[in-house]
Order: structure tokens, then sequence, then C-alpha cells
């Protein structure tokens, strides 16, 4: 990506100036490497979202951010409804509230690591995943439309994890707003039998172990320490957002033809807030950001049986689950003034400081958790929300390694034994529906998630607490 | 009547070729549908009708992709072969398949939905294209 005018603004912070027809100016986080490794497109995206009407203070690229749709995927911007700010499905993502949850085992590496392929096996055969899998749960329409209203809540009402967990979860399980009156009928039944499904492509579980430790104080609020293995989950609301995106996407594009809204690319269809299509996509998300905290705590209660069966007396603990692909109402502090607005977080994530009044008690003095998944083969991250952030980039940080080469790209250069016995070589035991999917997600497919969390900390938009190695990989 | 893949950075394309727009938009499914599953082992067993209106061709093409993905998902099915009449505003068509069977059919990569990302339905050198990007 060319960084020739980019001004720096703090150690890895940048921008581009507000020039021309750019409303507000680009923000970018991340090291010099990253940033000049981009794809020129993500430069190109993420100026053509500081023209859209309503947006506020600046438009943020995370420093994992690549090319996606409208919006780069790490991208993060703030509407002003009252100023004319938008909704678009490209800021969201059709993989609506796509997120990380992560269990302490309350076991340790010398405990599990003798029955690791045991528990593989357990787990790849408890969770459902790949291509046209099925859950045990199976809904009738009102069935799914409880869920889109009640969120985790739910699940925890199911059966599925104590109620306890439910503010360990963003938006304490259940986010206001959702109406399924405004969900098509397709998109409910789509999802009749796949609440508790992990889905393909970049979506696993993984069981990790502590591996380092960064900030003291924060795993010690966090509850983690060096051997202790962790169960990570990376999935989102399934067919249901698809669904939802795939729906609105093309009413959105209308609507913007409709509205007289003009954007540089097509790509970008978005309606004002303060319209009917975009009070009815609102309420969609939200919709979907509910079908997806229920869908990982559905895992979660499975997760949990798996654990309490083969680990009798152990106690599973869950840390905190964030999501990556959601756009929220929220306060926040722009040009002085304390604003409500509309922030589009797409592969980006929510990250509180210490002191937000949101965070649950135990968390409260050193922020929220972020959890920063890495690739099949390499070490994932805790990282913590910095007061920073909230001045820096909405409360947001990264969200994972981000891919560096394209899927087929990868089929060119791998086997699916090849990467299996290269992770094996790394002490990973791997479980995956799809041979093809095991190749696509090749570690070397990644940027390096050492240098994106590297690059988030120095930004100061988040700040690391312990690295996680991976020792089990479930691959949908 | 010619279906292929391309490159983007984390996802992929996919893109039908033709003498009309009809083989193009069928094209362009059957690249999709090879992104999920290995399309030699699939055969076109059951038949689906399908229709979709949009307001220009090239949304059109995104609601073609997305109601097949949609019909797919709702039947267990995996589609391998398709054909349409484009009208005013809109198409009528029909895709054949199978129900997807795991212990007989090769799993590609679920696909979330298609995008107007590279979209684009063209004629060049009499030639008609239709293509876009899909999430996955």
């Amino acid at each position: 990506m060319r960084t020739d005018d980019l001004i720096p603004l703090a150690p890895a912070v940048k921008e581009i100036a507000r020039h021309g027809d750019m409303r507000v100016p680009v923000r970018f986080t991340g090291g010099d490497k990253l940033l000049a490794d981009m794809d020129e497109k993500v430069r190109e995206q993420i100026l053509n979202v500081s023209r859209l009407p309503g947006i506020v203070g600046c438009a943020c690229c995370m420093p994992d951010a690549h090319w996606g749709y409208g919006f780069p995927i790490g991208g993060v911007a703030a509407f002003d409804a009252e100023e004319g700010g938008v909704l678009s499905v490209g800021g969201v993502g059709f993989d609506i509230s796509c997120g990380v949850r992560l269990y302490h085992t309350g076991l340790t590496e010398a405990e599990v690591q003798p029955q690791k392929e045991a528990i593989a096996d357990d787990f790849f055969r408890t969770v459902p995943s790949g291509v046209g899998s099925e859950g045990k749960i199976h809904l009738d329409i009102e069935g799914i439309e409880e869920v889109l209203r009640e969120g985790a809540r739910w699940a925890v009402a199911k059966g599925y994890g104590p109620e306890s967990e439910l503010e360990y979860v963003e938006e304490h399980g259940r986010i206001a707003g959702a109406d399924p009156a405004m969900v098509s009928h397709v998109a409910k039944r789509r999802q009749r039998a796949e609440m508790g499904t992990l889905g393909s492509g970049n979506h696993y579980l993984e069981v990790q172990v502590v591996e380092r430790i960064e900030d003291e104080p924060a795993a010690r609020a966090y509850g983690i320490k060096v051997g202790d293995v962790v169960v990570m989950i990376h999935c989102g609301s399934r067919a249901l957002g698809h669904q939802i995106g795939t729906d609105y996407l093309v009413t959105l594009a209308e609507a913007a033809k409709r509205h007289g809204i003009s954007y540089p690319d097509r790509e970008l269809a978005c309606a004002p807030i303060n319209s009917p299509e975009g009070r009815r996509y609102y309420a969609a998300v939200c919709c979907g950001v509910n079908c997806a905290l229920a869908n990982r705590q559905v895992i979660g209660g499975l997760v949990r049986q798996v654990l309490e069966r083969r680990f009798p007396g152990s106690n599973p603990r869950l840390i905190y689950d964030v999501s990556h692909n959601t756009c929220k109402l929220e306060e926040h502090k722009v040009n002085g003034r304390t604003r409500l607005l509309h922030v589009h977080r797409k592969g980006a994530t929510r990250a509180w400081g210490p002191g937000h009044p949101g965070l649950v008690e135990r968390y409260r003095e050193v922020g929220q958790p972020v959890f920063i998944g890495g690739t099949m083969g390499t070490r994932s991250w805790i990282l913590r929300g910095t007061t920073l952030a909230e001045e820096r980039s909405f409360s947001s940080t990264c969200h994972g390694a981000g891919r560096a080469m394209s899927r087929r790209e990868a089929m060119r250069r791998w086997t699916a034994a090849q990467v299996k016995h290269e992770m094996e070589a790394r002490g990973i035991t791997l479980r995956a529906a799809s041979r093809r999917g095991v190749v696509e997600e090749a570690p070397g497919a990644y940027k390096d998630v050492e240098s994106v969390v590297d690059g988030a900390h120095a930004a100061g938009i988040s700040a690391k607490v312990a690295r996680l190695r991976p020792i089990a990989c479930i691959k949908g | 009547m010619e279906s292929r893949t391309f490159d983007h950075a984390a996802d992929i394309g996919v893109r039908g070729e033709g003498k009309t727009l009809e083989e193009a938009f069928a094209g362009a499914a059957r690249a999709m549908f090879s992104v999920m599953v290995d399309l030699a082992g699939v055969e076109p067993r059951e038949s689906v009708a399908i229709s979709c209106e949009a307001s220009d061709l090239e949304l059109l093409l995104v609601r073609w992709l997305n109601a097949l993905l949609a019909e797919a998902d709702l039947r267990g099915m995996v589609f391998c072969d398709f054909d349409m009449r484009l009208r005013e505003g809109g198409l009528d068509g029909t895709a054949r398949g199978e129900r997807f069977d795991p212990e007989r059919h090769v799993p590609g990569v679920e696909v979330k939905g298609a995008t107007l990302t590279e979209l684009k339905v063209a004629r060049e050198g009499g030639i008609w294209h239709a293509q876009t990007v899909v999430d996955v």
C-alpha cells in the first residue's frame, strides 16, 4: 500500500489528512512494515468509507486490515444518525457477530497432554462442523424467534452453561433492539437445525496452553497462569446471519439509490440510519448478534460437557466472549462532545479500557479481555482494552492474523497431508471436516499474528496479556 | 458455457461465461457450488424452481446466487446444473442437484453469500461475463 502521504500521529498511528470529498481523516494503526504490506485496496476502501454521509471522528484501519466488501476487513467507522449517518452491510459483514469465546478448562497441560487425541475426538464428535452439518437442537420458527430476542440467555435457559456466564459475554448475552419481524422467513428456516454448529472456513475450536504472560495484573484478573489449558471457540451467526446479510445487501443498494446517497463504490451499499430500510436492517443485525451469542453459548455448553465427562471435577470457566463483525449503538466522545453513534466494526473487536462502566466488576481495573485468533498452526493472543483506544479507535482493536494469500494460491502450494504433517510435527493434533478447508486455512496463508499484535500494542489500542500455544485444533 | 473461480485476497471470485446471458449466470452458479463441493461427484437428480427479481442485471446476479445458496441450504442439497429464462425485472430458473452426502461428496468450504465486490455483468467480444466475489 502507498504510505508516502501518511502523517505520523503517535507511535504506530498514522493518518491521511482530510482532503477533497473526504468527510473525516483516515487513520491507520500498526507498524510501518504492516502498513507497507497492506493491499492497495485497503487504502482505497477506507478512503471511500471516509466519504460516507454522517461519519464522525475518523475512519480507522486495524493492524490486520485486508481487502473486504466495501469496508476493509479490519475497518472501524462511527456514524451519527442526526447528521445523516448510514448503515452499511459491508461494515458488518455476512457473518454477523462472528467472534471468539475463551474458556479456562481448570486443567493444566500436564493433565491434558496424555489424553489430547481422545479430547480432540470428543470435541470433533460433539461440536458439529463443516459444510451441511446440523446440530442436535431442532427449532420451529417460534423457537428461532425466541433465540433472536434472547441471545445467549436463551441458551442458558436451555441448560447450556450457568447464568453466571452471561456477564462475561458482550451485551450480557443479549443485545437490545432485536426485532425478529425484520428477519426473513428464509433466514429463520435456515437456522432451524444450525444452533450449536461451528461452520467452516476460518472457524475452529482450539485447545491451547498459556505459554507466556506479558501483563501479570491482567492475567491475575483473567485467572490465567503459564501452563493452564484454555479452549477457544471461533464462530458466528451461521446461516441466519448470512441470510440477513444477503437479504439486506441488495435492499440497501436499492435504497441508497432512492435516498439519493451518492457513494464512490456500489459495494458500500448503505441506507440512512433514520430511514425505514436502515431501521429494519439495524433491528435485523441485532437479531444476528443474538443468534451468534446463543450459538457460541450452546457450543460452550457442549465444551463443558466434554470436559466434565473426561475430567470429572474439572471446573470450566468462561473468561469472555467477544464479537468482531458488528454495528452497535454506543456513546463516544468526539471533539469533546459525548454522542450516541452507530459504530461499525468489520473484522475488529470492541476493546473497553480500565474503568469502563459496562465491564464486569472482576475486569474493571484491567480492562476488557480481547482474543486474537492466530491460524491453526500458530499462536493466539489475549490482549486487554486500553483507555487510549477510546480516543484513537472508538475502543476497537484487531481481530486476527488476517489473510495474506488467496485460497486458490494456498491450494496451489500445499496438500492437506502436508499441512497436517507439519502441524503434528509442531505438536498440534488436527481434526477437520474438509481436506480442502485444511489447505485453504494453512498457517502460511495468513499474516504473522505476532506483527499484528505488536502493531495493536504499539499503537496503544490494546495491550498484550498472554500468548497461547495450540495443542489441538478442530476445523470446520 | 464456462465456469471458473478467480483470486480475491481473503475470499474467492466466481465467474461464468457464455454466448448468452443465461449461460453466464449458470456458469457463475456452477463456479460458486464448486467452492462448496467437488462437482464431479454430484448428480442432477432433483430439480428446484427458483425465481428472483432485482432493479438491474448485476444485482440480479447477486440475488440469483444468494437464492441458490438459501435453497441448497434449506434442502440440504448441492446443485451442479442450472438453466433459466430472463424476463423483465427478474428471472425464472431451475437448479438441479442432489442431497449432500458426506460419504460420497467431497466438501470444500461453506459459502456465506455473494457480495457486490468485483461484481460485473457485461458483454465483451460477443461473450457474456457474469462475476462476483463470494464470502467464505
